[in-house]
């Protein structure tokens, strides 16, 4: 199982959002998607999940042209995960989940049955919302509603799974459960993310995008430096190497833009 | 819901559907009897019973028996209709009527009579067609670019309905011949009074066959549930999945219209009473809403027709009177919670 992205190119209004950006995913491992606002994350991830066509280069799913491969056979091995989710339908957590279960179920008129059921509800405990399966959907809390998108988005089986900042919204507790859960599952997972310390300890790979480029890539401690950091977000960090080689980040207050101290 | 809801549901919808036929039937200045209605059934599908006097057989037969049909066939149409336009346009607030397609429809059919292009049941609805897509159209173009909120939506159908409206009018009155007052009338608030067979059969089809392809798209539709982006993400080709579940309930709702004229809030008030009883998945709310919307309008055009006997009222004025305020609630209650 390959997944890659060659020489992907977006623009908007003949500006590019997302720049020739080259990369391959590592199967299996936990990749953060790193860059301050505004620097292509999200647009990357969804020409990443065929949701936008590049208008110049490919990404590539076991070396096919993603945007050629049918919508539902992508859908049946790739489940994504959107930044903000809103809806006006009144459905219960368990209704929500069971919509993973769309690609694997037959096209027309089949309804969800036993097998869709336990594997909705086996999603439901991994991401602790077991006792939850039966509440309102406009009654959940926005950390809630964001787990409960999670469990849909496993509950369609992927092997790639992509997350546009799915910490948002989620307490500490809660951070850390879903990077664990994300690091521990044999699934290639790809996810935007803004704390850099975050991603430093949970992500084996990271890729740092700034103005739609693709900066650096590599393990934690090769991207996040001194000067990468200082370079794309305009902000010094004092950065720790701990024992296991992850660095960890302190950052200092003052801006570099405004000036030396 | 729980599957057993479910199927209860619709199981009671079945049951009272068959009450209110019984019912409707019987119903009426004629006085006739349940036992009346079934015998001539009987006879006109060739079973060896004695028919009635010929005036209560045509009464019964030419326009008790069509009308009912046709009202249970509309009822459930844009009943689905409304539910799918919903599910598709995200906004609670969708039905064939508030976003222009019906009076499109009655525009349409009302250009083909006035101008002479035919007048049967079929030409009559090929010109709805026309006005629906047209009306349909217009909405979109109104809307703009990307995907409306349901405010803007909701404006476009207004302003869009208000036009063919006046469209409509304008061509009838034009016409001014003797039947123009009662045809302004007929297409603009709707009347089953004049159902005949043909309507019926016409309306059976293309109802029926609309209503299934729905049934066959509820995975697509409960798809949409977080938009366009999610149900591409679940496999689901956005847009070619619009434009033929669009192009299935214009259609649908245009040949409605073209024999019953524009009756409104049916799609609206509909589907939202029915989800308390199946929740939002559609295998569910589809068939349900079928059902309970045939229910609904028979139990309307039934008043409409006797409340103050021997004068009939349009039906659509029956549907605004209690759509109205059913659209207030469902719009109050959508500001409460936020997105």
């Amino acid at each position: 199982m390959t997944f890659h992205a060659h020489d992907v190119t977006w623009t908007a209004q003949g500006r590019p959002v997302v720049d020739g950006i080259t990369v391959d995913i590592t199967p299996g491992g936990l990749t953060g998607l790193l860059g301050p606002n505004g620097s292509g994350k999200s647009t990357f991830l969804r020409l990443l999940a065929g949701l936008l066509r590049p208008h110049g280069g490919a990404v590539l799913l076991d070396g096919h042209d993603l945007n050629r491969l049918p919508r539902r056979e992508v859908a049946r091995r790739m489940a994504v995960v959107a930044q903000e989710v809103s809806t006006d339908v009144e459905l219960t957590v368990l209704d929500v989940v069971l919509l993973g279960r769309i690609p694997h179920r037959g096209r027309l008129a089949a309804s969800a049955g036993a097998g869709d059921l336990s594997h909705a509800r086996r999603a439901l405990r991994r991401c602790g919302l077991a006792a939850l399966e039966r509440r309102r959907w406009s009654t959940l809390s926005g950390g809630e509603r964001q787990r409960v998108n999670i469990a849909r988005a496993l509950a369609q089986e992927p092997t790639e799974l992509l997350l546009d900042e799915p910490t948002n919204h989620l307490d500490i507790a809660h951070q850390l459960a879903l990077l664990d859960l994300l690091a521990t599952t044999p699934v290639t997972v790809v996810t935007a993310l803004h704390d850099l310390n975050l991603a430093a300890q949970y992500c084996d790979h990271l890729l740092l995008l700034h103005e739609g480029r693709l900066i650096a890539a590599g393990p934690p401690g090769q991207v996040l430096t001194e000067d990468t950091v200082e370079r794309v977000y305009h902000v010094r960090a004092e950065i720790i190497a701990s024992a296991t080689g992850r660095p960890s980040l302190r950052f200092l207050s003052t801006s570099v833009r405004t000036g030396p101290l | 819901m729980s599957r057993r809801g479910t199927a209860l549901a619709i199981a009671g919808g079945l049951l009272l559907l068959v009450l209110s036929i019984a019912a409707a039937s019987v119903v009426g200045a004629a006085g006739l009897s349940p036992a009346d209605v079934l015998r001539t059934v009987a006879a006109h599908a060739g079973l060896p019973v004695e028919r009635l006097a010929p005036l209560d057989d045509g009464i019964i037969w030419e326009l008790r028996l069509p009308r009912v049909l046709l009202v249970v066939l509309v009822g459930a149409g844009l009943s689905v209709c409304g539910a799918v336009l919903q599910a598709l346009t995200r906004n609670p607030l969708a039905d064939p009527y508030l976003l222009g397609i019906s009076s499109g429809a009655s525009t349409g059919a009302v250009a083909v009579l006035v101008l002479g292009l035919g007048a049967g049941a079929a030409a009559l609805s090929a010109g709805a067609f026309g006005g629906s897509l047209l009306a349909f159209c217009c909405v979109l173009a109104v809307i703009g670019r990307g995907s409306g909120s349901a405010v803007r939506v909701v404006l476009a159908g207004v302003v869009v309905s208000q036009l063919f409206s006046a469209l409509t009018s304008l061509v009838v009155v034009w016409a001014a011949d003797a039947q123009s007052t009662r045809g302004v009338t007929f297409w603009l608030l709707g009347s089953l009074a004049s159902a005949s067979w043909t309507s019926v059969a016409l309306c059976a089809v293309v109802a029926v066959t609309g209503m299934l392809a729905c049934g066959l798209a509820s995975s697509a539709l409960d798809a949409f549930t977080f938009g366009r982006e999610a149900a591409a993400s679940l496999g689901i080709a956005p847009a070619r999945t619009e434009l033929i579940l669009f192009t299935v309930t214009a259609l649908t709702t245009a040949v409605l219209v073209a024999a019953s004229g524009a009756i409104g809030f049916v799609g609206l008030i509909v589907p939202h009473a029915v989800r308390a009883l199946t929740g939002s998945r559609h295998h569910a709310l589809l068939p349900a809403c079928a059902l309970y919307g045939g229910v609904f309008l028979l139990a309307a055009d039934t008043v409409a027709r006797t409340a103050f006997a021997p004068r009939e009222i349009p039906v659509g004025v029956l549907t605004a009177l209690i759509g109205v305020p059913a659209f207030a609630v469902i719009m109050r209650r959508r500001k409460e919670t936020p997105a």
